[in-house]
């Protein structure tokens, strides 16, 4: 078998969640290939072989710089054609997705998103996928030749298993129909640990009262090297922004632990926080529905009690 | 103008998911169904761009008799017509070739970022490259100057500003418009819309969902005392081995 991995970059660094993608496709077995588009350290491209890539496939044109969906996702389909490849892993993401997507039907491959473990081949190729927002799991069977994945976070065992990969130079053929969109300009918050990434999630509700309150909680991640979240009312109001804002219309969060501090439990909110290894509720109301769904709980102030946890975790370090 | 909102009909969120037949169905007793939360937003921004510079809104749905009064309720809430294509929705590739067989024609396909039972977030990526038009998701803002789509679309951890050119899909998320409730009025005139009820066009389903399951249920919380915070650190490092 014969698997190619989309590796993201941002800041020409490699994405976590792709090198996911890369220990997910090292899993499956057979022959596994990274590509990389746009500029990218060449230290970082040449590192994903630690993590089971024989070779790594770099698209240097520049005009690949910006994530072009379109122009990533021709790049991608002709590559699969190059090197044979049965297989395309993504990492779920705004791009890994519709990339995925696009060359799926360039390429006439059963596709399907949302992936949390490995394929089971033993009859038929199988995957697990999340549906209702983590509230089920559906058992899929890909029927066509070719499959294309796109992986959630904590599908795949993220350990080294060899050395550094050789990176060849692959000169994209592209045209102008490739880049139907035009990124006029992007912002990005810089040096902070991306929230869908993030091992460590401390996340706060209305219950903060309000933006001038935050610093608790970012000291709190700064102690844990945790992403700040929020829930949604808190980005409604401008409190944080949207980006962070976690749940059922957010992002879907799925760290070893996430700490909730002022935030009630809805049901919406939980949609976000279901896949977390282990959650921590800092509520002052007993009765908050969080509780529930949460593996340790503390009732009290998060104005006392978030400060003291903060030190209590600088102390054990 | 013409708009086209393609809205998908899926148990509310707060719904309970349950499986029957060993397995296999979802149990749709005590479900309620509504406009996909992020379908509404796109329904709610073609509303909006009706009221600034007229346009006409056809809503679409693949689904069977059953999604009609969720057709019903978008009409009432502005859509002109709908269209609803009389199939079961099996996979994403076969929904995505009903809607791109519909889709010609119209200047703007305006979809949500995902449907919230299966989550897949593809389909508006799938109808634009059927189509062989731009297609940009998930967008927090949509104005349209003269044939130019200038879009906010968000990315992991930040925003980036984009362009395209009409015809264009896009996938739509909050802040893009307010939702909108039906009024009596809309509610009224809804029943005598056009609902179109078309055959499917015959497409192969490249995935097929054999069974479900439901995640393992979760543990009774533990409570540790406000005073006792070391005591929730020491937990967090022994028992849950997270820290
Ligand atoms: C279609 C739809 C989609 C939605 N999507 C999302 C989503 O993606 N994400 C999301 O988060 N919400 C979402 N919501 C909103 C959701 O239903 C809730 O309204 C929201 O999550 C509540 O936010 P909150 O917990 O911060 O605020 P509240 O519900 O107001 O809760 C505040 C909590 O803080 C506690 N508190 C107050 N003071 C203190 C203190 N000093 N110390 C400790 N605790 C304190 C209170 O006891 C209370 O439990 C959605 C709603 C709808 C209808
Ligand atoms: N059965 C359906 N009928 C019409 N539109 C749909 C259907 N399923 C999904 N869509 C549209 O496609 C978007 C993305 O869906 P998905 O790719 O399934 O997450 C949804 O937000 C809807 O706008």
């Amino acid at each position: 078998m014969n698997t190619l991995v989309f590796v993201e970059t941002s800041e020409g660094k490699v994405r976590k969640a792709s090198l996911e993608a890369v220990a997910y496709a090292h899993a499956m077995g057979g022959t596994t290939t990274a590509v990389a588009l746009g500029k990218a350290d060449l230290s970082e491209l040449q590192a994903i072989g630690k993590y089971g890539a024989s070779k790594v496939i770099h698209g240097s044109d520049p005009r690949l710089d910006n994530q072009v969906i379109q122009a990533y996702s021709s790049v991608l389909a002709k590559v699969m054609q190059d090197e044979n490849a049965d297989v395309l892993i993504l990492a779920n993401s705004s791009l890994g997705t519709p990339v995925a997507a696009k060359v799926a039907i360039k390429t006439n491959a059963s596709f399907v998103s949302n992936v949390t473990e490995l394929p089971n081949t033993s009859s038929g190729f199988m995957v697990k996928r999340s549906i209702y927002t983590g509230k089920a799991f559906a058992h899929v069977e890909m029927k066509n030749a070719k499959k294309i994945i796109t992986i959630k976070k904590n599908a795949a065992e993220l350990k080294e298993v060899g050395s550094n990969a050789q990176v060849i130079n692959y000169t994209a053929t592209l045209n102008d129909a490739d880049f139907n969109t035009k990124t006029i300009s992007s912002e990005k918050a810089t040096g902070d640990i991306l929230l869908p990434e993030a091992e460590i999630v401390v996340s706060g509700g209305r219950g903060m009262k309000g933006p001038e309150h935050w610093g608790i909680l970012e000291a709190l991640a700064k102690a844990l090297h945790a992403a700040t979240g929020c829930s949604k009312p808190v980005s409604d109001m401008g409190w944080r922004p949207h980006h962070e804002h976690v749940g059922q219309t957010g992002v879907k969060v799925a760290p070893q632990l996430y700490i909730a501090v002022g935030i009630s439990g809805a049901i919406q909110h939980l949609a976000g926080v279901n896949s977390s290894k282990c959650i921590v509720v800092i509520n002052k109301d007993a009765d908050a529905p969080f509780f529930k769904a949460a593996d340790y709980g503390i009732i009290g102030d998060a104005f006392e009690v978030v400060p003291k946890l903060t030190e209590a975790i600088l102390a054990s370090k | 103008m013409k708009i086209l909102v393609c809205i998908s009909h899926v148990p509310d969120t707060t719904s309970k998911i349950n499986f029957i037949e060993n397995n296999t169905k979802l149990d749709a007793s005590g479900v309620q169904y509504i406009i996909g939360p992020y379908d509404d937003y796109a329904l709610a921004r073609a509303v909006e761009l009706k009221e600034l510079s007229g346009a006409s809104i056809t809503v679409l749905n693949v689904g069977g008799p059953e999604t009609e009064p969720t057709i019903r309720k978008a009409l009432a809430i502005g859509a002109d017509d709908a269209i609803r294509i009389n199939a079961f929705p099996a996979d994403s590739f076969f929904v995505a070739a009903q809607i791109a067989e519909h889709a010609k024609g119209y200047d703007l396909v305006l979809m949500g970022r995902e449907s919230i039972d299966f989550n897949g977030g593809v389909v508006h990526a799938m109808v634009g490259e059927m189509l062989g038009i731009p297609s940009v998701s998930p967008v927090m803002k949509l104005d349209i100057d003269g044939t130019t789509v200038k879009m906010t679309k968000e990315i992991e951890g930040g925003k980036e500003q984009v362009e395209a050119a009409l015809p264009l899909v896009a996938g739509c998320q909050e802040p893009i418009a307010e939702w909108k409730i039906p009024n009596m009025r809309g509610i009224m005139s809804a029943r005598t819309k056009p609902l179109n009820v078309v055959e499917p066009k015959n497409v192969e389903v490249t995935v097929a969902n054999k069974n479900f399951e439901l995640p393992p249920a979760k543990g009774a919380v533990k409570m540790i005392s406000a005073d006792n915070v070391t005591e929730l650190v020491t937990r967090l490092k022994t028992e849950a081995k997270v820290l």
